[in-house]
């Protein structure tokens, strides 16, 4: 059996204690809630923090709350948001990203600020120590170069989250509290360029909370794509609002994930949507400008062509759903 | 692993030993690791290690006293101090499933969980849901419908199964078996008689 590196290992109780430990621990100490994203990396020496604040006992950062807009405790298991059935009918998006997370041993385990969070994941890094030591290791991890991209400056790693597209889409925030307060962020805002600094989330800073706003008549669906049905993670995914004035879109949002170190927001698929039926014509241009936005490289599983061409396929999908 | 000699030595591991086993007494010893742990008030964060403590675990209904260092998975400490070993390790990153376990009632896997994190909660391995003498319906229905060949994942495949009849009951469909069991890897390529075993045993009937 592997061995985990020794670690502290601190379990408060409230949001408050867990911001007072993380600024007296420093930038050694991790947060782990489910543990089943960071336990298997620090088995292989991805990760090695000299303390770890658990959140297994803050029961204040679970739970659901639902009026018109919806807040989810950070610190919830993805289980309990796959089986809350009112969540399902107001959010399916979400509940499709949710209930397509690994297995249901892991949902059982895992949380939904654990996805978030959810480490980027990349062919030559999601390996054990002895193999990435023998490919002198990578930028992400004790090595200089990005295998992926060798005369790159940043790390290509691939943001694998099936909620975060989701979150973006409905227009989500996240709550961050440190000893020195709270502050809330668009979802977007919370990831950064490359898939080594993949979290703008300051090391003294713990996600709380996420918020949904009131969809009102916006519509989400949210498609994945990866080798088997029965469990991976998405190696090219689309989550889509559209918001309908009669027939024609009011407001959408289109965002792609697992196609980069970072989620894409299509702009420009979303200009071109503006005040236009969804059309097979229109869906097609739409799906066309969103593949634009997608550059995955060789460095999930599935040739990063196909991938590229398949996020079109599923954007296209993604809209016909969405018609009224 | 290799980096096993480059772990820094237990920083407070022996007085906490020494006192734990000086207490004598077993039922003082969750009193004795909380008042050695605790960092300000009663009610204030919990803290332990690097070094090891004492923690109770609940196995099987069972009350067990275990020392570990917070880095032990409750794999681990199953299948060593507790000398459980249907929980079986294999891929020990969270893939494969041989090491599923109930944590109050549902599965997760040992491998991906502290023991520390386990204290509080309801273990159940293989070993708790029957015996041979008296087996859970999965188990009676996995020898009566052959659902297994090389048998490494099979107490994975019985703990995710009992799963799904607890949940489903009688109207468990083979689709929610599928779904209960996609944590579970078996190389032998079992599944069609897992799903026949498991649909069996909901219906109770063998």
């Amino acid at each position: 059996m592997m061995r985990l590196p020794p670690f502290r290992y601190h379990a408060p109780r409230t949001a408050a204690e867990v911001a007072t430990l993380l600024a007296g621990e420093g930038p050694e100490a991790m947060i782990v809630a489910g543990g089943t994203d960071l336990y298997p990396n620090m088995k292989r020496r991805h990760q090695m923090p000299k303390t770890l604040i658990s959140l297994r006992h803050v029961d204040e950062l679970r739970g659901v709350q639902m009026n018109g807009a919806v807040r989810l405790g950070a610190n919830e298991t993805l289980r309990a948001l796959e089986w809350h059935g009112a969540l399902k009918e107001r959010l399916p998006a979400l509940w499709t990203a949710v209930q397509s997370i690994s297995t249901p041993l892991l949902r059982n385990m895992g949380t939904i600020g654990g996805n978030i969070c959810l480490d980027t994941r990349c062919n030559y890094y999601n390996q054990n120590w002895e193999w990435r030591r023998a490919i002198d290791f990578c930028m992400k991890c004790e090595g200089t170069v990005c295998w992926t991209a060798p005369s790159s400056s940043i790390c290509w790693a691939v943001n694998s989250s099936d909620s975060v597209p989701v979150f973006i889409a409905l227009g989500a925030t996240f709550t961050l509290v440190s000893h020195e307060g709270e502050r809330t962020i668009p979802a977007l805002a919370m990831f950064g360029e490359d898939g080594i600094e993949y979290l703008t989330k300051r090391k003294d800073e713990v996600l709380t909370h996420i918020d949904i706003p009131d969809q009102g008549t916006a519509r989400s669906v949210y498609r994945k794509v990866r080798r088997r049905g029965a469990f991976d993670f998405p190696v090219a995914a689309v989550a889509a609002r559209v918001a309908l004035d009669g027939d024609r879109v009011a407001d959408s949002t289109l965002v792609l994930n697992a196609v980069g170190p970072k989620p894409v927001v299509c702009e420009e698929a979303m200009a071109y949507l503006a005040g236009k039926p969804l059309s097979d014509e229109v869906v097609t241009e739409a799906a066309r400008l969103a593949g634009r936005g997608a550059k995955p490289l060789d460095n999930t599983d599935h040739l990063s062509m196909w991938r590229k061409k398949v996020v079109q396929v599923e954007t296209r999908r993604a809209l016909e759903a969405l018609r009224p | 692993m290799a980096d096993d000699s480059a772990h820094p030595p237990p920083s407070s591991g022996v007085t906490r030993r020494a006192l734990f086993k000086g207490a004598g007494a077993a039922a003082a010893a969750g009193a004795v690791f909380r008042s050695l742990d605790a960092v300000g008030e009663e009610d204030g964060p919990r803290t332990q290690g690097p070094g090891p403590g004492a923690v109770t675990l609940r196995v099987n209904g069972t009350e067990r006293k275990v020392d570990v260092e917070p880095r032990e998975t409750l794999l681990q400490t199953l299948r060593l101090p507790l000398e459980l070993t249907g929980a079986k390790p294999v891929c020990d990153r969270g893939t494969c499933g041989a090491c599923t376990v109930w944590i109050d009632g549902a599965p997760v896997y040992a491998c991906s969980v502290l023991t520390v994190e386990a204290e509080g909660r309801e273990v159940t391995t293989v070993e708790g849901l029957g015996t041979p003498a008296a087996p859970h319906p999965v188990q009676a229905a996995f020898v009566e419908h052959d659902a297994l060949q090389c048998g490494f994942c099979t107490p994975g495949f019985v703990m995710s199964c009992a799963w799904a009849v607890k949940t489903h009951g009688k109207s468990l469909t083979a689709e929610q078996v599928r779904a209960a069991c996609a944590g579970n890897l078996c190389r032998c390529g079992t599944y069609p008689h897992v799903i026949r075993a498991a649909l069996a045993a909901a219906r109770g009937a063998r």
